[in-house]
């Protein structure tokens, strides 16, 4: 592929960089515990949660599993949990 | 055709109206001051439809124009010595985003110490960092080249910015008649501004990414071979302007009276027109002496100048400038051209900081040359060292 | 009202988990929405985010050098007004504290003064970051950082924050706010607004930063949070000079915000400094006076 003159590149090509692969704990959501409050999905450092309402799903390419979408997921509802990966 | 006579940088300013720039970021500094002067005036009068943003620093004046560039816009900007160490960072940085951005440099020494007079430290300073560089022998030279140089680096095969050198105040502050072009012919000649690449919210992209080990060296690459290639390209480009302005400025090196010369001047900008007149008189008493010019520093043209030089028996190098702790420039960058050609070449550093150069400093030169002294400082005043 | 729902910075990006500046800039680019073209001075942001030829940028982005990013923003706002492409598309600059108060300040004094049509965002996490934690202008009073290192003989860094905000204030900038993300309605909020508003416009956003200021990446919100609550990062609006709206709190004691940091330990160990935090505590009551933030 030539080089983007001046160093320039087109949007798209972060995705290529898989930082699932920094993670330590990995995170779980519950849907069914989920009251789809978005709060998770607006505060995620990475922007890897992705559908609406009760139905998020956590990009795991993507997640480096800070633990920020747990931490803050409102107390009524608890819908993610973290767990150590097994690697 | 209109011959008219008025300031050098009057000439320059007019001429950059013609180009229809639509960004103009400047500050003044002295000898460039008139031009961005003129161009403010121009733009008050309606004779121009452009921004003018009067920054608070050269660093800012150049950092826009990159900003402005990237998003679509013709730009213009014009500094010197000071001026220019100042802008610094973004010289190189322009460059390396391939913005084709034409400034102005009314040549001037460097401080320490400070010195508002002409040589042409200021421009040699930034040799390195991938801008064209021509330089003008005279304001007619210096307007034209203006029109040219956008017309070189907009061209899609190039994209870098360019230094359109003359020198201060003898080119700058001088009256001299001129041939403003006509707008129709420069519209013609150039044509609006069409970028390679912008800043658009329908098209986005991003600019001035950095580069990995992986990538860095490639990105030098490409830089160096477009510089390369804009020799070239200007030479095309001046073939085509002296088809509409009837000016020919398609050698990069300019030659006279070196059909037969042992002796040959090197030189560079106003000093040229000096050398002329000195050769003219050492040619009538029988000396077999030439100019050869340099125009175009940047790409340098090593092959053309090892040509021009095939013949001569010695070469006396002027050097308005000094890499202090080594030579002058042009004569490190003539030494390289010439490798193996075995003719001596000679530096003479001479006129810094403003000393004058008369037709008599010339012909001292020549008689060192035949002497075989030489890679010295023309012209120091004994009694002050 | 621009689509909140946008995502305009993309996955993949190099920042630290749990990075503020990162879940900063996606608010950020929520607020200010698609027709925005985004100028990035050099810092963490502009690393972690675009290592050719990976960009995270989905807006137009160009980043020029470390101090210029007001001055190549000028530039573009002036190249899109003769365009007449300005209005329809607005130019942000997002930088961090170490480009804003520091290195970048001539050049924002300039594009500010000049009153182009941009609005400025400063990420401030309190430090120069990308290159290993050193301390900027915008560093708080005793922070312990790589160049202001807690020792026997210092508590850290000696000056507390510049107050940019107040200076852009005396430039005339019609809007200045500062916001944290951690609240990030507010923050898109405020960042919508300034983009609506004529003119040069600042924000200053506390952006956490587990890495340089020592705590669990999953706390970021949470600081941010209690630095609002004890009063040594207050939230406020001032339109045309004049303050509009302060987020009002019921304060509690800087000890709380301090303890949970490792860039603040060596005001609890080995033995407690009455007599610094006494000092900070000063710098909460002086802001909770000044803008009136207390419930």
């Amino acid at each position: 592929m030539p080089l983007g003159i001046g160093c320039t590149a087109k949007p798209g090509k972060s995705r290529n960089n898989k930082t699932g692969s920094w993670r330590v704990y990995y995170p779980v959501m519950d849907n069914a515990k989920c009251t789809g409050c978005g709060t998770c999905q607006l505060i995620c450092p990475e922007g890897c949660i992705t559908g609406s309402g009760k139905t998020l799903q956590i990009d795991l390419d993507f997640c480096k599993g800070c633990g920020l979408c747990a931490e803050e997921c409102p107390d009524k509802a608890k819908a993610i949990s973290m767990h150590l990966e097994d690697k | 055709m209109t011959m008219q006579i008025m300031e050098g940088s009057m000439a320059v300013a007019e001429t950059v109206k013609l180009c229809r720039p639509q960004v103009i970021s400047a500050y003044p500094i002295t000898p460039q001051t008139h031009i961005v002067e003129d161009l403010a005036s121009i733009i008050a009068d309606g004779k121009l439809d452009a921004e003018y943003i009067c920054v608070e620093s050269e660093f800012s004046a150049l950092s826009a124009c990159v900003g402005a560039s990237a998003a679509g816009s013709r730009v213009y900007s014009a500094t010197t010595s000071q001026g220019l160490a100042l802008m610094g960072e973004v010289v190189f940085n322009a460059a390396g985003m391939r913005l084709p951005i034409i400034m102005g440099i009314a040549n001037r020494a460097i401080s320490a110490p400070l010195s508002i007079w002409n040589d042409q430290q200021d421009s040699i300073m930034m040799r390195d960092a991938g801008w064209i560089q021509v330089y003008a022998e005279d304001n007619q030279e210096a307007l034209d080249l203006h029109i040219l140089s956008y017309k070189v680096c907009e061209d899609h095969d190039i994209l870098l910015p360019a230094f359109v050198c003359f020198d201060g105040f003898i080119l700058s502050h001088v009256y001299e008649p001129v041939d403003i072009p006509d707008q129709k012919d420069v519209d013609r000649f150039l044509g609006p501004f069409t970028p390679y690449q912008r800043l658009d919210c329908k098209d986005p992209i991003s600019f001035g990414m950095y580069a990995t080990p992986e990538y860095y060296l490639e990105f030098r690459y490409e830089h160096d071979e477009a510089v390369k290639r804009a020799g070239e390209a200007f030479k095309k480009h001046a073939k085509e302007f002296a088809k509409i302005f009837g000016r020919d400025y398609s050698e990069l090196v300019t030659k006279y009276r070196m059909e037969d010369a042992e002796t040959v001047i090197v030189a560079m900008g106003s000093i040229c027109g000096t050398i002329k007149d000195a050769i003219d008189e050492m040619r009538a008493a029988g000396q077999k002496v030439g100019l050869l010019g340099i125009r175009m520093f940047r790409p340098f043209p090593s092959a053309d100048i090892r040509a021009a030089l095939s013949n001569a028996k010695r070469v006396a190098v002027l050097d308005k400038n000094i890499s202090l702790g080594a030579k002058g420039a042009a004569a490190l960058e003539i030494k390289d051209a010439c490798y193996g050609m075995n003719i001596p070449i000679l530096d003479y550093i001479i006129g810094l900081g403003g000393r004058d150069v008369k037709i008599s400093d010339i012909k001292e030169v020549v008689k060192l040359c035949e002497a075989g002294k030489g890679d010295m400082f023309y012209g120091l005043r004994q009694e002050v060292l | 009202m621009v689509d909140k729902s946008l995502e305009l910075f993309d996955c993949g990006h190099r920042a630290c988990g749990g990075c503020g500046a990162s879940a900063a800039v996606r608010m950020i680019l929520k607020g200010a929405g698609e027709n925005t073209i985004v100028v990035s001075p050099t810092g963490c942001l502009e690393v972690f985010s675009t290592p050719y030829p990976e960009t995270s940028w989905k807006t137009p982005w160009i980043h020029s050098l470390f101090e210029n990013a007001s001055a190549v923003a000028s530039g573009i706002e002036a190249a899109l007004k003769k365009q007449g492409r300005l209005g329809d598309e607005k130019v942000l600059v997002i930088g961090g504290d170490g480009a804003t108060l520091d290195i970048g300040t001539l050049c924002i004094s300039g594009a500010f003064e000049r009153g182009h049509d941009f609005t400025y965002v400063c990420y401030d996490n309190e430090a120069y970051m990308n290159t290993g934690i050193q301390r900027s202008g915008a560093t708080p009073y005793d922070a312990d950082t790589t160049t202001t290192p807690a020792g026997v003989r210092s508590m850290g860094n000696s000056r507390p924050k510049k107050d940019l905000p107040q200076i852009l204030v005396a430039h005339g900038s019609p809007y200045v706010a500062t916001a944290t993300m951690a609240y990030p309605m507010d923050l898109m909020k405020k960042v919508e607004r300034a983009m609506n508003t004529k003119g040069p416009c600042y924000l200053q956003v506390h952006a956490p930063c587990c890495t340089g200021w020592g705590f669990d990446s999953a706390k970021t919100m949470e600081i941010g949070r209690m630095a609002v609550a004890c009063g040594l990062w207050v939230n406020y609006e001032m339109v045309n000079g004049k303050l509009e709206s302060v987020k009002k709190v019921k304060r509690v004691p800087v000890d709380s915000y301090l303890q949970a940091q490792k860039r603040f330990r060596h005001l609890f160990k080995p033995t407690r400094n009455e007599e610094e935090i006494a000092k900070i505590q000063a710098i909460a009551d002086a802001n909770a006076e000044k803008y009136g933030i207390d419930l």
